[in-house]
């Protein structure tokens, strides 16, 4: 087991950046989730650990050793630096059964035989494929693939296992399974764990901690929790939990409490900042009274079982989503209240 | 925990990539630039007094017409049965249309230089098949495939695949939609083929009529056949005739033949890149349904028309070729009484020459496929992994040995190895320089299936293996070499096949006891031996065929573009 550390690192292709400055350390046996929209650079960043890549400026370190420095050229090979990858194709060979798919590790490490066959059958027993050891990868399904390659990358007993997109291939209810699987993983080995996905609540689900990308950049690297309670941009407002973002004016601070204009309502804020200039509204937010000192108009209702989510229109034209026991015909004013969101500061 | 080496993959991956590139490129590339600098250099001095002198021969003028005429006319006749083939395999209902393809592409396998024997014996005044059928011309009546026509005509026949197989691969990437589109706006039968279907494949047509035109242009086994007998000498045949009649002493002058040669085959290999790329470009979509337009009642008639094609230009030829070696002596008819097969006892188990040229065709072609393998595996994958400027460069020029006419090879491999250097000794004469030049000659026959099977690899695959700690010769050996294994193996195959019957390089490259097939059946033919040159050719027409039918069974577990014949 071990504690990551990336420094300055960059990675250019072909002159374009992918990666600006990512600087980030990771807790040995933490579960961390790399999450952004497709092409924000966490693949790139995820193989920049594994070595497949060169990081273009920056150093890498894992453990007590560097892996990867820009400056002074340094690399350690992917198979030099004892860590499990597994593959959003699962990457099975194909022409090795799934016994030795899952012991061709320890093969290459010259293991003595005794010990070998005792490693590889632990590592089938802890992820259940005993009953198909023998079976070519052709004729497993998606979910037991992906436990092969599970069981692949457990049995060498890496010093960090990193995961890209491993979920992205399978059905919604073995989704949810999985997860279980990597979290039991997670807590029985303790490895440290660097997670791939472009799905929140997966991440949210999964992770002790959540790096936030965007376009190259760490944008928030917090727990799922604050990040969801305290966003500190635009971008993770909008792409953790769907919230909506609004601007406000005049915020004075009298003590702990801040208070700042909202379309001319007076509301009750949560900040850390000295001129916050955006709220982000969550649904437990919002509260539908009849004194609610904003006016709205319901534009529809879904529902979501058991409650509703309303979509509601301000009178300026603004979006707001709300949730509420109870359906509303489009149309119904509506009276709303709000309720000390986060708010933050954004250029 | 593993000990953590310093070393980088990727830095000895690059190591070895450049190692097998020097390798690979001083092989493919070396010789050609050495037949270059002796063209421009007389006595170690920048000259072109020399090529001056060369190209203002009357023998020279007159080869190079010669060359034009029979390779330019030889290309006609290939696209006119090779796009007949082509647009009705490919477009139409035809039945038994995988028979078809591959009896069409026998004639690419057989040596042309058996070619030319196997059509000699159905015509002329000595003919044992039509001697048998009581229809050969009168004795001193001329051989009319000793002529141009007869040149032009095989050539034709001998090349017709190509044509076949590059227009039928662009007729299969054009989408069905757009045929389908001009029917609903009204176009009908012959117009939709003359106003959708031509133009769309046209590059695909013009590409393969660039290729053939170089092939044609650089064979040798059939203008030697053919051409000498009757004083017709082309590019090829001319610089044959004065290296073997006059030794190396003309050294310089036929490199300058050679490197003409060369210049109007480049050409030619200009014009086939540039249409292959505009091909590229402008047809997308899906192409899933292939093509099958109805032929209605003209199905029956049409295929009857096809296979009697075939039926000519391979049953027939083949025909006079086993009535020829089953006689006991050239110039008896075959009967019953005649019949004897103690020409194949003579050639296969008697002649010390017959044997040893197997033996060293078969080591040679064994050998080449071999050291192929262990070159284009590596190579291929590290340059898919690690592009680089120079494997560009060697990818793109990887195919010039084999494009280049045999002759222009030969002789360059002749400059580039007759004197060592730093030392006295010299490879010529030795089986040593036949076999450098098979290396060269073939390495594309070798790579492109084997980059072919590399690029639809996954490249996690490696990767894999890579994060479980496996070094570079652990991943080539269990995880590269089995997954690229079959491709290889049909590489090596045909490698095997085009070497065992190559006789233009070593025809000019062979020596006393160096002997390849392909230069013994010239030999023994020259040598008035017809019926035991034609015991020895039907015998590779059937080892030929035997291989040809292991690629067939095993093309469906092949990946796409590794069998040439199933594009």
């Amino acid at each position: 087991m071990a504690d990551i550390s990336l420094t300055s690192v960059e990675k250019h292709f072909d002159g374009i950046p992918a990666l600006h400055a990512i600087s980030a350390d990771i807790q040995d046996g933490e579960f961390i989730a790399l999450l952004g929209p497709s092409g924000c650079g966490k693949s790139t960043l995820l193989r920049l650990l594994a070595g497949f890549e060169m990081p273009t400026a920056g150093t890498i370190r894992i453990g007590s050793t560097e892996m990867a420095n820009a400056q002074t050229g340094r690399s350690v090979a992917p198979e030099a630096r004892n860590i499990g990858f597994v593959f959003q194709s699962y990457a099975l060979w194909p022409h090795m059964t799934v016994r030795r798919n899952v012991c061709y590790p320890l093969e290459v490490r010259g293991l003595p035989k005794a010990e070998l066959i005792r490693q590889t059958d632990a590592a089938l027993q802890a992820t259940g494929l005993q009953q198909l050891a023998g079976r070519m990868p052709s004729e497993l399904s998606g979910g037991q693939r992906q436990r092969v390659a599970l069981a692949r990358c457990l049995v060498s007993d890496p010093d960090a296992v990193l995961l890209d997109e491993p979920l992205a291939n399978l059905d919604v209810a073995l989704r949810a399974s999985m997860q279980e699987v990597f979290t039991d993983f997670h807590s029985r080995t303790g490895a440290t764990m660097v997670y791939v996905t472009h799905d929140q609540t997966e991440a949210m689900a999964m992770a002790d901690r959540i790096a936030v990308m965007s376009e190259g950049r760490i944008v928030q690297f917090d727990t799922p929790e604050t990040l969801y309670t305290q966003p500190r941009s635009r971008f993770v407002a909008d792409f953790v939990g769907e919230g909506t973002v609004l601007p406000i004016h005049d915020v004075r601070h009298a003590g702990t409490q801040s208070q700042a204009q909202l379309y001319g309502a007076q509301i009750t804020i949560q900040t850390d900042a000295q001129r916050p200039n955006l709220i982000c509204l969550r649904p437990e937010n919002i509260r539908i009274t009849e004194t609610g000192n904003l006016r709205s108009e319901v534009k529809r209702s879904t529902y979501l079982g058991g409650r509703y989510r309303l979509t509601l229109q301000l009178p300026n034209g603004m979006p707001l989503i709300a949730e509420s026991q109870q359906r509303y015909a489009a149309g119904t004013q509506l009276g709303v209240s709000i309720d000390a969101p986060w708010a933050f500061a954004e250029a | 925990m593993l000990a953590h080496n310093t070393k980088g993959g990727s830095r000895s991956e690059g190591r070895l990539l450049s190692l097998i590139l020097l390798i690979a490129i001083t092989l493919t590339l070396a010789p050609v630039l050495r037949l270059f600098v002796e063209g421009v250099t007389e006595d170690d001095q920048f000259s072109l007094g020399l090529m001056r002198n060369v190209l203002t021969e009357d023998a020279t003028r007159r080869a190079l017409v010669h060359s034009l005429i029979t390779a330019g006319f030889g290309t006609l006749v290939s696209v006119f049965i090779g796009a007949t083939f082509a647009f009705l395999v490919a477009l139409t209902d035809l039945r038994a249309k995988a028979a078809l393809v591959f009896c069409l592409m026998i004639p690419m396998m057989i040596p042309p230089q058996i070619t030319a024997l196997s059509w000699t014996q159905i015509m002329g005044p000595s003919s044992v098949l039509l001697k048998t059928l009581g229809m050969a011309p009168p004795l001193g009546a001329p051989q009319p495939l000793y002529s141009p026509g007869g040149i032009i005509l095989l050539l034709g026949v001998q090349h017709t695949s190509i044509i076949f197989l590059t227009l039928r691969a662009g007729l299969r990437a054009i989408p069905q939609e757009t045929v389908e589109a001009a029917r609903i706006s009204g176009a009908k039968g012959l117009r939709v083929w003359w106003q959708i279907i031509v133009p769309l494949c046209l590059p695909s047509l013009a590409a393969g009529i660039a290729i053939t035109f170089v092939t044609a242009l650089g064979n040798f086994g059939i203008p030697a056949m053919l051409g000498i007998p009757a004083g017709y000498a082309t590019l090829p045949t001319l610089i044959y005739q004065k290296l073997a009649g006059l030794g190396t002493s003309v050294l310089a002058e036929v490199a300058v033949l050679a490197m003409l040669i060369g210049c109007v085959a480049i050409c030619g290999i200009l014009a086939q890149r540039f249409f292959q790329s505009r091909h590229r470009v402008h047809l997308v979509g899906s192409t899933s349904r292939p093509l099958a337009i109805p032929l209605g009642r003209a199905r029956l008639p049409i295929e009857v028309a096809l296979w009697s094609i075939v039926a000519m230009i391979l049953i027939l030829p083949m025909l006079g070729l086993l009535a020829t070696s089953l006689v006991p002596a050239y110039g008896v008819g075959l009967r019953l009484d005649t019949i004897t097969l103690s020409s194949w006892h003579e050639a296969l188990f008697r002649q010390p020459a017959t044997s040893r040229a197997f033996i060293n065709s078969f080591s040679l072609s064994m050998g080449a496929a071999l050291v192929l393998v262990a070159i284009c595996l590596p190579l291929a994958w590290l340059m898919e992994r690690n592009p680089t400027r120079l494997g560009q460069v060697f990818d793109s020029l990887v195919d010039l040995p084999y494009a280049l006419p045999g002759v222009v090879l030969a002789i360059a491999m002749i400059l580039l190895l007759i004197n060592l250097p730093f030392t006295d000794a010299t490879l010529y004469g030795t089986i040593w320089i036949i076999f450098l030049a098979y290396l060269a000659r073939f390495m594309a026959i070798m790579f492109r299936p084997v980059q072919a099977s590399i690029r639809q690899l996954d490249p996690a695959m490696n990767e894999a293996a890579q994060s479980v700690g496996a070094s570079l010769f652990q991943r080539l050996r269990s995880i590269i070499l089995p997954l690229t294994a079959p491709s290889a193996a049909a590489g090596a195959i045909l490698v095997f096949l085009t070497a065992f019957n190559e006789l233009t390089v070593s025809a000019l490259l062979w020596s006393s006891g160096t002997e390849t097939l392909g230069v013994l059946i010239f030999n023994l033919d020259d040598s008035g031996e017809t019926v035991m040159a034609s015991a020895l050719a039907m015998t590779i027409v059937m080892v030929v065929m035997a291989l040809m039918g292991v690629i067939q069974l095993s093309a469906r577990h092949l990946p796409k573009g590794v069998v040439p014949w199933q594009t």
